[in-house]
């Protein structure tokens, strides 16, 4: 019985995606960010949608932002951000990393 | 050029690690090439089609498609790690001592290649679609930039096999009787650093939203990515061990948790079941 409680409260947590409810809009051109600098507001969660219009996919990359995420050509994709404690999350785009490199600031 | 190479590199050694110590745990298994030929292979075909229906899957559950994906394909690979390691509890020294008395390669431990050939093809999968994205993009583009950017790639591909193999290599050194409980621990360690792999795709997905604030940061003294010597050092301690310079609470949980539940589950399911070594046991 109490095992079926818990696993009622596992299946709880897991079905109840927490959502932000404005996204910051950033676009991807020509494997460059726009804009390149996000500013977020500090100790809460932040969604940047982002909208490939490359022909190619890419990856958001960051390790100080704990995130990978791959976002198809001409297509968009939600990335969430942990609550961050201000300061300044460098992130790229992996796969054209000379071209598409960005910075969220935490304020 | 360059740039290709690191990327190709990088994600080769992070399947190929894996590989290795699959190779190593099953050292002397008869049949053990094919299953993990068949894992590489149907890994590279697996990642074939994530990368094609790649818009497709981000796009499930509400955008979070591509991190319960990840987070599902991690945890499966996770359960076939806890199994092959609770079932070697039970006859790891069997395995040995079968080794030792035919020289040659043993029957024993079959039964759990199908499960280490699944976790080969999630390791697989799972680098090889970023590859397959990243180089797909490059050659759609064409031209002499492609051509060099492919020789990139095919460079990083063999830099990163050496490296695996180099590290299995490594890993046969160790004496028969220590092999399996040195790969018993490092395939607990590769399992917990999965499951907090997990974890953290959840989290990105927008599930399990608590105990989010990261316990340490060592991304100073060791960071966890990046293009340097330290950062290729830390990736790889990341892939084996599941090393992370900024781990939150849940995923240090979720990392602990493994370990624990996988120790427990060799010694509950083996009780009782363990030959003595001094005594001769009746042919299984």
């Amino acid at each position: 019985m109490r095992n079926a409680v818990l696993i009622a409260a596992c299946f709880a947590l897991v079905a109840a995606p927490a959502f932000a409810d404005n996204a910051i809009p950033v676009v991807l051109k020509d494997h460059k960010f726009a804009p390149a600098t996000i500013h977020v507001k500090a100790n809460v969660s932040n969604v940047i949608a982002l909208a490939n219009n490359d022909d190619t996919a890419e990856e958001f990359d960051s390790t100080a932002l704990k995130v990978e995420k791959v976002v198809a050509g001409h297509s968009s994709g939600n990335v969430r951000l942990r609550p961050l404690a201000p300061g300044r999350y460098p992130f790229e785009g992996e796969y054209h990393s000379a071209t598409a490199q960005g910075v969220v600031i935490a304020e | 050029m360059l740039a290709s190479l690191i990327i190709v590199f990088r994600e080769v050694i992070e399947a190929g690690l894996i590989v290795g110590i699959v190779l190593a745990a099953t050292q002397g298994v008869l049949g053990r090439s094919l299953w993990v030929a068949i894992g590489v292979g149907a890994g590279v075909l697996g990642a074939c089609i994530v990368a094609l229906f790649a818009e497709q899957i981000s796009a499930q559950f509400e955008g979070s498609g591509q991190e319960l994906f990840n987070a599902t394909i991690l945890l499966l690979a996770v359960g076939m790690l806890t199994w092959h390691n609770v079932w070697m509890a039970g006859h790891g020294r069997q395995m040995a001592r079968e080794m030792r008395s035919l020289g040659a390669e043993v029957t024993a431990g079959q039964r759990t290649l199908t499960a280490l050939a699944v976790v080969v093809g999630v390791a697989v999968l799972r680098e090889g679609s970023e590859v397959v994205l990243f180089l797909y993009g490059i050659a759609a583009q064409g031209g002499l930039t492609a051509a060099s950017v492919l020789a990139g790639g095919a460079l990083g591909l063999a830099a990163g096999a050496a490296v695996s193999a180099a590290m299995y290599y490594g890993l046969l050194t160790i004496p028969a009787h220590w092999l399996f409980s040195v790969t018993g621990w490092l395939i607990t360690l590769l399992a917990a650093g999965m499951a907090s792999q997990a974890v953290l795709f959840l989290q990105n997905g927008g599930y399990l939203q608590f105990l989010m604030t990261p316990v340490w940061d060592t991304s100073w003294l060791l960071p966890e990515g990046g293009e340097g010597v330290l950062g290729i050092v830390g990736r790889m301690l990341h892939t084996l061990i599941g090393y992370s310079d900024q781990p939150d609470g849940l995923q240090l949980t979720a990392y602990l948790g493994t370990i624990v539940a996988i120790n427990v589950l060799m010694r509950v399911v083996n009780r009782g079941k363990r030959v003595p070594a001094a005594v001769p046991s009746p042919a299984e």
